[in-house]
């Protein structure tokens, strides 16, 4: 899959709380969720983020919370990938879970800055900044996560998984 | 070579042979919970997963601990999807609200997590079963509909850090101080991915609950779990709650470690970790004048009996000072009643001291007891992000139950010492 889309930058240590905080927990509609996404951290986010766009963050990205509404907002706000120095683990497997590509560079994180276009060649974890017209090359996901990413996400997985066991 | 604990639960829960450090491995699962945030959306995926039943009906927990007693309509509406769950597949452990409790102290407590077992909670803060030398994860919702379904999670196999602890613990200084003292050497992120095993003759003398605060918050310098070797101490708190069989791993003495860290606790006064990341803790003796709006004392890291004692110490005869506001919230409905038997709940609300029904409410900012713009707090939670107890422009400072009972009756932050 290649993505190509713009670039928001965010800090260090991003954590749940402020990708979707908690006072709106008490729905899990996606819609809903994505309207508050990061409000406490940029109230213009969830207004001017476009289908397609990209996160590039610092380390520690999505620490805290198990919350998968995080990822889910994020996703259905329009984010189409996420790039970040380093991930929290919770975040890394809920992003993966779910069918949002994400990537560890610390060369992008560093090097890329707010509004670049990027391509993403999420097979091939190869990064194309076409403002700075830099190539950048993340190391792989292990074989079984690329696989639930393709699937679009664990729940496809387990669809087939309960399908082999009934046979 | 020899095996760390957590290879040892890893192992007997795979049938990956010969695994390594960084290897993605299936492993089955003892108990697997989710509470009103995190169930949700996992119980939908499950229905439409095709599944027809879950893997083991008494190896489920349904815990409405966050919002609950339901705080507003969505939360009811949230509440009601887990109960009529639970009902429809018969989940054996749903908690219903005046049996539930904070989901992390009440599963030790029914005995549900054992020595031994593989723990997938769809909640950050279960690393706390590892106290009792256990392998417990944090995971999303999507990951407990998984195991819900299949008896089993996927994970990569992490590498171990060694924590060594040694010298004479001071006066007020428990398992609480212990964390947030590592935290802030290692950094938010210091143990990402990683196992903390935790040991050393502090630990080998330190009480459940304790070491329930300490592997609690594992998560907050990033861990995948924290762990504490089975000993006497585990056996007799275990004692009258479970008659099941469990498995007692301990490390191999020639344990390959990723690191190992050796602190002297002699040195370490109280703690108090100030906003915006658990990492910013400072020894209670450094801080000056820092006035507060309210003290909270409850959740998952220290609403156990022994931490309502502590703070019973320090508020027996006191008085709460006019312009703070004290919640004191036992984490479930045994520590509540322990705690009116033996007279504690009398001493706070004597003190002028509010106290709730065992919910995660305030520490994530949900409700009973949230901040207002320019609030500021101490705390004996976890998190004290940007926004974490209510206003984003709201203030929350970590502490241990000494210290939020003292700041209390003082209006500001200060130690035990100085309110006795």
């Amino acid at each position: 899959m290649i993505i190509k889309g713009k670039v928001w930058k965010f800090k260090d240590n991003i954590d749940t709380d402020v990708i979707i905080p908690a006072r709106y927990l008490n729905t899990s509609d996606p819609e809903e969720l994505a309207l508050h996404c990061m409000e406490d951290y940029n109230a213009e986010f969830a207004k001017k983020v476009n289908q397609g766009d990209i996160i590039v963050a610092g380390k520690n990205f999505g620490c805290g919370s198990s919350r998968e509404h995080a990822p889910i907002a994020l996703k259905v706000a329009g984010i189409a990938c996420i790039i970040a120095q380093s991930f929290a683990r919770i975040f890394f497997r809920n992003a993966i879970n779910i069918g949002l590509p994400i990537f560890e560079s610390e060369e992008v994180a560093e090097q890329c800055s707010e509004g670049d276009l990027l391509e993403v060649d999420t097979a091939k974890g190869i990064i194309k900044n076409l403002n700075q017209d830099k190539i950048y090359k993340t190391n792989l996901l292990p074989e079984f996560i690329q696989r639930i990413i393709t699937m679009g996400g664990l729940r496809e997985y387990v669809k087939e998984e309960i399908k082999r066991r009934d046979k | 070579m020899g095996k760390t604990i957590a290879e040892k639960i890893l192992s007997a829960h795979t049938d990956t042979d010969n695994f390594k450090i960084g290897d993605i491995i299936n492993v089955r699962v003892d108990f697997a919970f989710a509470n009103d945030i995190t169930a949700p959306i996992a119980l939908k995926y499950f229905r439409e997963s095709g599944a027809k039943e879950v893997f083991d009906r008494e190896r489920i927990g349904l815990i409405p601990d966050h919002f609950a007693p339901n705080k507003d309509i969505k939360s009811a509406e949230q509440c009601k999807l887990l109960r009529e769950f639970a009902r429809e597949y018969g989940i054996v452990n749903y908690f219903e609200v005046g049996k539930v409790g904070i989901e992390h102290a009440l599963l030790p407590e029914k005995g549900l997590v054992l020595p031994g077992h593989m723990v997938v909670g769809a909640d950050s803060h279960t690393p706390t079963s590892g106290a009792l030398g256990a392998f417990a994860i944090g995971v999303g919702s999507t990951d407990f509909a998984a195991v819900m379904s299949l008896g089993e999670v996927w994970l990569k196999v992490p590498p171990t850090i060694k924590f060594i602890y040694s010298g004479k613990l001071n006066k007020w200084v428990g398992g609480k101080d212990l964390i947030l003292y590592t935290i802030s050497k290692i950094g938010v992120d210091g143990a990402n991915y990683k196992v903390m095993e935790f040991s050393g003759e502090v630990i080998k003398g330190l009480s459940v609950d304790n070491r329930f605060t300490m592997c609690n918050m594992a998560i907050e310098a990033g861990a995948k779990t924290g762990i504490i070797e089975f000993d006497d101490i585990t056996l007799e708190y275990l004692k009258g709650r479970t008659k099941k069989p469990y498995q007692i791993y301990k490390s191999d003495p020639d344990a390959s470690y990723e690191q190992i860290i050796e602190i002297d606790v002699t040195k370490i006064e109280p703690q108090v970790a100030f906003p915006h990341l658990p990492e910013n803790a400072k020894p209670i003796s450094k801080i000056k004048r820092i006035r507060i709006d309210q003290s909270i004392i409850g959740s998952c890291t220290n609403g156990r009996i022994e931490d309502l004692r502590i703070a019973a110490e320090i508020l027996k005869g006191q008085q709460v000072h006019p312009e703070v506001r004290l919640i004191v919230i036992p984490a479930t409905q045994d520590v509540y009643l322990q705690a009116i038997h033996e007279g504690l709940i009398d001493i706070f609300i004597t003190a002028g001291g509010a106290v709730s029904t065992p919910t995660c409410g305030p520490c994530l900012g949900g409700y009973m007891g949230i901040l207002a713009k320019g609030e500021r707090a101490i705390s004996t939670t976890n998190r004290n992000f940007v926004g974490r107890m209510g206003h984003p422009e709201s203030e929350v400072y970590l502490a241990n139950p000494a210290v939020a009972a003292a700041s209390a009756i003082a209006g500001k932050i200060v130690g035990p010492e100085e309110v006795k």
